[in-house]
């Protein structure tokens, strides 16, 4: 029982009780009699009435109630006073049994109910709002009754904000009355109605207001969640945008058909045609839906590219997608000739590419790169892709371009495409977040003001795009001091550095290049091996920033804390990756992996997997559980002796659509003998499993 | 710190039943459906479901489904889904859910959808986004999920969100851990998660918890053993829950346990009840604590029973 001591009622206390519970028992059972034959005389109405004020919780008699009402309704054949005096007898019950329990349900259901039936006092409810709000400002119940009584009288959105700003002065941490405010500035800023039509004027006020939340009490969280909103309102942009792409704007990317390259070709731009088209990949800014023929146009010299079918990466059940992915196919070319193909590629032209908010892509885009194809001279030899890779340190070494290749590597400088759109004035967001910078430098002695002043410094780096974030350093450093500050949320703290530091390793020529690696393929003498971005060991939890590494194909991600790659599948040129030593806790947690359709060697070894009873990301993966696959899937799929799908299915539905030749899997609590057994049977075309080359 | 008292807790949860005089259990006496799922859901988490007759419990369960297809919360009650969706859930555990007439449950529920999208709860109209919740967990277990317009419903939830990341009653309430654990829930069973900003709503849940180690439902409130359901699910269902201190919030829950009588209470020395009790235990289940069955943060029940609908055909 909420709030109740726990201790034994004393014996004269325990007839008491009794007795009630006797009472009580009575009515009841009266009650629903009266109720299962319709009875509506005055006795039997009073009886419900007397019911709900000890029981205020007992549903049907508010239903019965109703019926009650609508039965006299009828017989008052609608007399203005009968109909009035009837309604009035029900605003007084529900007064009554709020009296008992204020956040009874059933009760603020039936005044709503009274109130429909056109009932004219609706006045008085503004004043026994207020005064049931004196005495718990925060009952969520009066809230929502006040929205729907302020509905009902047409009351502006102006006037309620009056009346939310009045508690707030009251008392400057009440929660629900800057959440009421929420709602209605966006409103009145939705409707741009006057004083609400310049958004960087509203945020001013509302900075200015919040900034005495929280600085009157910096433990109070009412302030904290609003500044965030604000935040997020200041730099938030609208329309959806293109961030970056692969091919990169002014890339000259070589197709190969073979594994043998003219030197000069750079690793960083060059994609094996295997599938005899070239993936060409589009990052948004948001998710969006609408990407087709019609509203991305791909010109190239020949003819081939009018049908190019346009493809999203999907989560679940999701319409929109930040990635999406459409094949180019081009002409065949003749042996021991080159062909060099300019394509151009144009978007937001015309309407149709829309934000999950409802946004349309409204900045045309333009950029264009150079494909040079390069057609197989020789055989396929086995090489790279059929043999073992092994991940050993010994096998890298750092990537040093020539001076012949320098020049090539330079669209990784530019991987970001310039929008027209980002030209557009940014100076008044800039000025707001200076300044709330400045405010908040005054607040470092608690969480909160560490952790807005970041939160500021990050979205101050981002309003900005260049290569360096001026103030990662001091944002890393204010995440690592919160973790010691506020040990139970550590891991939101680090969750928030790794992406900082993440950031900061992969943005820039220089500390980029310093994580490129070649891999030394100890049998071939082939210099074609793609580049492997290697950040292992750099203790990071969490992943983002993948606009800036659609190029990469080998990744190697071992010995971090990584719980989830989320985000991973834009990286839709992966065929290497390396999660060994790390947490994943589970198959679900690679949901991202069944986007990645050229992956073909997969190390997550000495993970987590099959340890937990607990799965984090059982919903966030695409399954039957949460309707993302569809009906079609019968389960007949997978008939493998003696093996239940019921504890493999997460396995199954991540593993089964991968061409994987090369996967270690050894070190997690699930890998015993008869789930390699299993494995065996789902990848088909595996080579080598925990390093044992499979027949 | 004390231990989980199991057997405690099992004396207790069948003793509750019969404890039919007292004053709680007559106020209590209309939600008895609800009563029966917390009971029995930590009764199987514990391992000891086979505790009592199953047969007497599907008997009585059936003797408060109505006409129309919707579950009452007792005999001789009227039918909502709240009662709808615990039935069911008990039906569940017991693998029994073949003496149901699917389809007229299913009826009774899709008939409560609005044209927004929204639920009644029944025939009277109360519209919360809990409703959207038990009406699509039900049918997601009853493998009728297609006969609800679910886009509609997934559209109205993802209308009662907030700006700090929440969810509220309806379009305009204020976020509440309960609305959310509904509202994440039910975009969950739907695969619709794409709707939740994680790392805000993130933020917003483990803030929640307080210096005593225990959780609270909405800032500047005291800490309650219920949301170590609510919370916790949410947070698990989002990916956040390594954002909390979990053996801090073990050893609230702990400390909330009548550990002479069983039972455990919202706080400690507080009166203990079977609401707060199957919180509680289940709160301990999403804790991996040590000897308890795991529990399904969406569709509340016991993995295995929830793998057993999903999976085995």
């Amino acid at each position: 029982m909420h709030g109740r001591p726990r201790k034994a009622p004393k014996p004269e206390d325990l007839a008491a009780f009794s007795a009630k519970a006797e009472k009580l028992r009575i009515l009841q059972s009266q009650f629903l009699l009266n109720h299962h034959q319709k009875i509506y005389t005055k006795e039997a109405v009073e009886l419900s009435a007397k019911l709900l004020e000890i029981n205020p919780e007992c549903y049907t008699a508010w239903n019965y109630r109703k019926l009650a009402v609508q039965h006299s309704l009828f017989e008052s054949n609608l007399d203005p006073d009968a109909v009035n005096s009837i309604l009035n007898d029900e605003l007084r019950v529900v007064e009554n049994a709020l009296k008992q329990n204020f956040k009874s349900y059933g009760a603020w259901h039936h005044r709503k109910w009274v109130l429909n039936k056109g009932h004219s006092s609706i006045e008085n409810e503004l004043r026994l709002l207020d005064k049931l709000q004196n005495v718990d400002s925060r009952n969520f119940h009066a809230w929502n009754y006040r929205r729907f009584v302020a509905a009902l009288l047409n009351r502006s959105d102006e006037d309620e904000l009056n009346h939310t700003q009045d508690l707030i002065d009251k008392n400057i941490s009440n929660y629900s009355a800057w959440h009421n405010r929420s709602v209605l500035v966006s409103n009145l800023m939705k409707k741009k109605v006057q004083a609400f039509s310049q958004k960087d004027e509203v945020l001013i006020r509302e900075y200015e207001l919040v900034r005495d939340a929280v600085f009157t009490d910096e433990d109070d969280q009412s302030g904290w969640f609003y500044h965030l909103w604000l935040l997020d309102q200041t730099v938030k942009a609208e329309s959806p945008l293109l961030t970056s792409s692969w091919p990169a704007h002014g890339s000259d990317i070589t197709l190969s058909g073979d594994r043998y390259l003219d030197l000069g070709s750079s690793p960083f731009n060059t994609y094996h045609f295997d599938s005899g088209s070239l993936p060409l990949i589009l990052y948004f800014n948001q998710a969006v839906e609408g990407v087709n023929v019609s509203t991305v146009t791909v010109s190239s010299g020949f003819n081939v590219n009018k049908d190019v079918i346009w493809k999203p990466i999907l989560s679940n059940n999701s319409k929109t997608a930040h990635v999406w992915v459409g094949q180019l196919k081009f002409p065949k070319v003749e042996l021991d000739s080159l062909g060099a193909y300019t394509l151009e590629v144009t978007l937001g032209h015309s309407q149709g590419i829309i934000s999950s908010g409802g946004f349309h892509y409204s900045h045309p885009s333009h950029f264009s790169f150079t494909v040079h194809v390069q057609p197989a001279r020789k055989e396929p030899v086995d090489g790279f892709g059929s043999e073992k890779i092994s991940w050993r340190d010994e096998n890298f070494h750092i990537y040093e371009p020539d001076s012949l290749e320098s020049h090539l590597v330079l669209p990784l400088d530019h991987l970001s495409i310039k929008n027209e759109h980002e030209l557009s004035d940014s100076s008044w967001q800039e000025k707001i977040i200076d300044e709330e910078i400045s405010n908040f430098r005054e607040l470092l002695d608690c969480k909160i003001g560490k952790l807005t002043l970041a939160r500021l410094l990050t979205a101050r780096d981002a309003l900005v795009p260049s290569d360096k974030s001026v103030h990662s350093e001091e944002v890393l450093r204010l995440y690592s001091e919160l973790m010691k500050l506020d040990p139970p949320h550590s891991q939101f703290y680090k969750d928030e550095h790794s992406l900082i530091l993440f950031e900061k390793v992969i943005s820039g020529r220089e500390s980029l290049l310093s994580y490129c690696f070649r891999y030394r393929n100890l049998t071939s003498s082939s210099s074609s091996n793609p580049i492997c971005l290697r950040l292992n060991g750099l203790s990071l939890s969490r992943l983002g920033s993948f606009e800036k590494l659609l190029w990469v194909q080998m990744l190697d991600l071992s010995h971090n804390e990584l719980r989830s790659i989320e985000g991973l599948e834009a990286m839709q040129l992966l065929s290497h990756l390396n999660l060994s030593k790390n947490k994943l806790g589970s198959f679900t947690s690679l949901e991202s992996l069944r986007h990645l359709k050229s992956l073909k060697v997969l190390d997550i070894s000495y993970n987590e997997i099959g340890a937990h009873s607990v799965d984090t990301t059982r919903y966030l993966c695409s399954s039957p559980l949460c309707h993302s696959i569809g009906s079609e899937w019968d389960g007949s799929e997978l008939v493998t002796d003696g093996v239940s799908l019921v504890s493999y299915w997460e396995a199954f539905f991540i593993l089964k659509g991968l061409k994987l030749t090369q996967l270690d899997i050894t070190g997690n609590a699930i890998a015993d003998e008869k789930f390699t057994a299993f494995l065996a049977e789902v990848l088909p075309a595996l080579k080598w499993l925990d390093g044992v080359q499979l027949n | 710190m004390g231990e989980l008292v199991v057997d405690k807790h099992v004396k207790y949860i069948l003793s509750v039943e019969k404890r039919k005089d007292s004053f709680e259990s007559v106020v209590l006496e209309h939600l008895r459906m609800n009563g029966a799922y917390w009971g029995l859901t930590t009764l199987d988490l514990l391992g000891k479901l086979d505790a009592l007759d199953s047969n007497e419990v599907i008997q009585w369960i059936m003797k408060c489904q109505h006409e129309s297809g919707g579950f009452a919360g007792n005999i001789g009650h009227d039918p909502h889904l709240l009662y709808t969706l615990s039935a069911v859930q008990v039906l569940a555990l017991f693998d029994k859910l073949n003496v149901l007439d699917a389809d007229k449950v299913a009826n009774y529920i899709s008939g409560l959808q609005n044209e927004d999208g929204s639920f009644s709860g029944d025939e009277w109209g109360e519209v919360d986004s809990r409703f959207s919740y038990l009406a699509i967990c039900c049918l997601s277990i009853l493998h009728r999920l297609d006969k609800m317009n679910v886009e509609k419903a997934v559209n109205y939830i993802a209308s009662c969100k907030n700006v700090d990341g929440g969810f509220g009653c309806t379009p305009g309430g204020e976020s509440h851990a309960g609305q959310i654990f509904c509202c994440v829930g039910a975009l969950a069973i739907t695969g619709s998660l794409h709707h939740v900003d994680k790392d805000l709503l993130g933020w917003w849940l483990c803030e929640r918890q307080v210096k005593s180690g225990g959780l609270n439902g909405r800032p500047e409130k005291l800490p309650d053993v219920c949301y170590s359901w609510w919370v916790l699910s949410s947070l698990i269902m989002i990916d956040r829950v390594h954002w909390i201190n979990k053996d801090k919030l073990v050893k609230f829950i702990l400390n909330c346990q009548d550990t002479e009588n069983g039972g455990i209470s919202d706080r400690p020395e507080d009166a203990v009840d079977v609401f707060h009790t199957y919180f509680g235990v289940a709160g301990l289940s999403l804790l991996e604590y040590p000897g308890l069955k795991a529990i399904d943060p969406a569709h509340a029940l016991p993995v295995d029973v929830v793998n057993r609908i999903f999976f085995q055909k």
